[in-house]
């Protein structure tokens, strides 16, 4: 047979390297300053982009998309050449979804700490850069599937099946969460209101989990622990059963982000079944991924790749099983808004994604640099202190977790709450706070070894250059089946129709459950003293999104006793109608939100805002300066996003529209007159005012700026459902 | 707990035929899996699971 020769493309495989180790050094570095301002609250104080709502999902976005991410193209693009025997389709496509991927990655890390979020969870990019996504992920796609059509492999081993499932599965939860409407370049609001972008975000969320940081990393397993451990993976017939059982069950299981929330309770119930479902495939993933070192255990004592391969699918492995623990409702119910879900991210971003790339990393650079590692001893070194961190990490939070929830919970025999300031049941973990920091800084010390051994090993070996391979090429057999070929090994090597099974076993979930959230109108009862928020208001959420409140603060109370002696009456899915996006949060660093308006005054907030220790001792809110800074607040865009909202169903009406700035201004006044209640407030502003004329400066009046619009929304929320209550009485 | 499951969809004409649809789906994705995985040879299988081995 004809041999015929090519080469493999090594040079795209060591961009996407140097671009997961310097991504994953800036994402751990924001991480670890998240967790001192957990310790020094305003470390960064009056420095906006460095406040830690911004800095946030920053860190989420650098670590999922940006390490993680280009982890993945990087063994993507090393291994598919090779399981193909192929040069990938395009060299010119290859580079524009490097350095498109690049350019997003910094559009990114410039427009979020610039507070241009749209608040959704791992979807905070706003509308022009989810479309430059959209683009670069179309074209590794067509990258991938030419590379597939003009393979010298016929059988399409497993882990391309779980490269292509990536690719379309991603493609269609980013496009469907991120439907949003522009107000301007850098500013839209979700198409889906309250509880049903509830449900959509969190079908993502839990979906970019799976195919994001999940399947890839599968995909790489199944490829490179038999290579490095040099023998075939324990059972291809059980890596076919993980593949599929697992891209079909894990669409449905979003919903149990949403346990006890406003969210219909068939919704969450499909989403507890499926969770548990999750188990079975999972662990038959880490199995077969941890049998496949039997017989060769000897090498993982000396093999520094097999270390760090071995903890990432053991951390695969339990964040696996907690997750369907998690998804049960009474565990969900202590766990769920604590550091506890923390501890279980980590668990699976340090050890199973963040091993999983170090492992590759390290087999990779040496092999294609035609040299060895570095150093042995200090891989060895990365491996523990990284293993160590992991440990220091995740223990105090699941002891935080739970301690927390325990004392929001607890009850006086009177019938109180025991800790009914939630600032005490914040200042009793605060150790654990600073275990957590430590195990972080463990976790990057081990990175930048690893920065260093790589460096050097680079230095000492040869230029990475394109690997010549030969292959006899494909014979053109019959595209349909031919004569005595079963169905599955004809599927098996048509990539299309691959494609198109794997895209209708994910849809399928989908569909189920968001199609009658969104049809079934009577699963949102309307609620009709539920009323659109005033245009000042608008404004103050547009801030709470901007700056990253959601991140901290939930605005979900749920049905326990505990939450409604603490907050108020449970939230109801009707009282979300008009809010595009949801803001139900995720985590409880500070106490949720949902019925604080008419808690406290408007100097309350304005000076909680300005200095939150000066309210609170010992509270670790970060202050608010800028928004009392001496400018008005933008309102040029006010009406125009009325407008958008009333396209997207917000019963504004054209009146409203017109009279929005008038509206705005006089509810904007009647704050500052509030504020005016307090002497205090006064005394400085009146300070204010002359020192704003000795520095020759126009004095913007605190009507006007920002801070007032926020303290208009604070005072909004949950009072809806209190005139209705106060109504009936 | 299925109480829940059942008020919330009342209002869909012929909702009772989705659990049954829903387990027949089921049933019939894992049964065929189950017979596509079986019905492999042995040796296709270990060609297959060597692909990863052979390729430089």
């Amino acid at each position: 047979m004809e041999m015929q020769q090519f080469y493999y493309d090594n040079k795209i495989v060591k961009k996407f390297i140097y671009a997961t180790i310097h991504f994953g050094v800036v994402g751990m570095l924001v991480g670890l300053t998240l967790a001192f301002m957990f310790l020094f609250p305003n470390m960064t104080d009056g420095i906006s982009w460095l406040s830690y709502g911004r800095l946030r999902p920053l860190h989420t976005n650098a670590v999922i998309f940006a390490f993680v991410g280009n982890a993945f193209f990087a063994g993507m693009y090393y291994s598919m050449q090779r399981l193909l025997k192929a040069r990938m389709f395009s060299d010119f496509l290859s580079n524009v979804h490097f350095w498109g991927w690049q350019l997003i990655i910094v559009a990114a890390a410039i427009t979020l700490p610039l507070g241009y979020s749209s608040s959704k969870e791992y979807a905070e990019l706003e509308w022009p850069i989810d479309i430059a996504i959209t683009l670069i992920w179309v074209v590794m796609g067509i990258n991938m599937i030419g590379t597939m059509i003009k393979r010298r492999e016929r059988h399409l081993y497993v882990a391309i099946w779980f490269y292509l499932a990536t690719f379309v599965t991603v493609a269609v939860l980013h496009i469907f969460n991120n439907l949003e409407l522009p107000v301007s370049a850098f500013k839209s609001y979700s198409v889906y209101a309250g509880v049903q972008d509830a449900l959509v975000q969190w079908w993502y969320g839990h979906n970019a989990v799976a195919f994001f940081l999940t399947t890839p990393f599968l995909g790489l397993m199944y490829y490179f622990v038999p290579k490095a451990a040099n023998r075939p993976v324990y059972s291809y017939r059980l890596s076919i059963v993980h593949f599929w059982s697992l891209i079909f069950i894990y669409i449905w299981a979003g919903p149990h982000h949403l346990l006890y929330s406003a969210l219909p309770n068939w919704a969450q119930n499909l989403g507890v079944a499926f969770s548990i479902m999750l188990l079975a495939p999972s662990w038959g993933g880490m199995i077969n991924g941890l049998l496949t070192l039997r017989g060769v255990w000897d090498k993982v004592r000396v093999d520094p790749v097999l270390k760090f391969f071995v903890v990432a699918i053991t951390g695969y492995g339990m964040a696996t099983f907690e997750g369907p623990m998690l998804s049960l409702k009474n565990v969900n119910a202590i766990a769920h808004y604590t550091d506890w879900i923390i501890a279980h991210v980590h668990v699976g971003a340090l050890a199973w994604n963040g091993f999983m790339a170090f492992g590759m990393i390290y087999w990779l650079v040496p092999r294609m640099a035609k040299t060895n590692l570095y150093s042995l001893k200090l891989a060895n070194f990365h491996f523990w202190i990284g293993t160590l961190g992991i440990i220091l990490y995740t223990i105090p939070m699941y002891v935080a977790g739970f301690l927390q929830a325990s004392m929001w919970k607890q009850f006086n025999p009177d019938g109180t709450l025991t800790y009914g300031n939630f600032l005490e049941t914040v200042t009793q973990i605060m150790p654990m706070y600073w275990m957590r920091a430590i195990g972080g800084t463990l976790y990057l010390t081990g990175m930048l070894v690893l920065v260093y051994n790589i460096v050097q090993t680079l230095r000492a070996g040869s230029t990475i250059e394109d690997e010549l391979a030969e292959a006899p090429a494909l014979i053109r057999i019959s595209s349909g089946r031919i004569k005595g070929e079963k169905f599955h090994p004809w599927l098996e090597r048509k990539p299309i129709q691959l494609t198109i099974l794997a895209t209708v076993a994910i849809l399928i979930g989908g569909v189920i459950q968001i199609v009658p959230t969104i049809m079934v109108k009577s699963n949102i009862p309307t609620i009709t003293s539920v009323k659109p928020y005033s245009p000042l208001e608008l404004e103050g959420r547009d801030l709470y999104i901007r700056e990253g409140c959601v991140g901290c603060h939930s605005q979900s109370v749920r049905p326990f006793r505990s939450e409604v002696e603490r907050y108020g009456p449970q939230s109801k899915a009707g009282e979300f109608v008009y809010d595009h996006p949801f803001l139900w949060g995720s985590k409880r660093t500070g106490p949720d939100l949902l019925r604080v308006g008419g808690k406290y005054n408007d100097n309350w907030h304005f000076n909680h805002f300005w200095n939150p220790q000066s309210i609170s001792a010992g509270s670790i809110m970060p202050g608010y300066k800028w928004l009392f800074d001496n400018k008005p607040m933008d309102i040029s865009l006010t009406q125009k996003k009325m407008q958008a909202m009333v396209t997207l169903g917000v019963p504004y009406t054209e009146a409203q529209v017109a009279s929005g700035l008038d509206d705005l201004r006089k509810q904007a006044v009647l704050i500052e007159e509030n504020l005016k209640n307090d002497p205090d407030f006064v005394k400085s502003y009146e300070e204010s005012k002359k020192k704003a004329a000795a520095r020759g400066e126009k004095f913007v009046p605190m009507n006007e700026r920002e801070i007032v619009a926020l303290i208009a929304y604070m005072q909004r929320l949950g009072t809806d459902i209190k005139v209705k209550n106060s109504a009936k009485n | 707990m299925f109480e829940q499951i059942k008020h919330n969809m009342e209002t869909i004409d012929g909702v009772s035929i989705y659990p049954i649809l829903s387990l027949l789906i089921f049933f019939f994705f894992f049964v065929g899996l189950g017979i596509w995985v079986f019905s492999y040879k042995k040796e296709t299988i270990d060609e297959l699971s060597e692909i990863p081995l052979k390729d430089n």
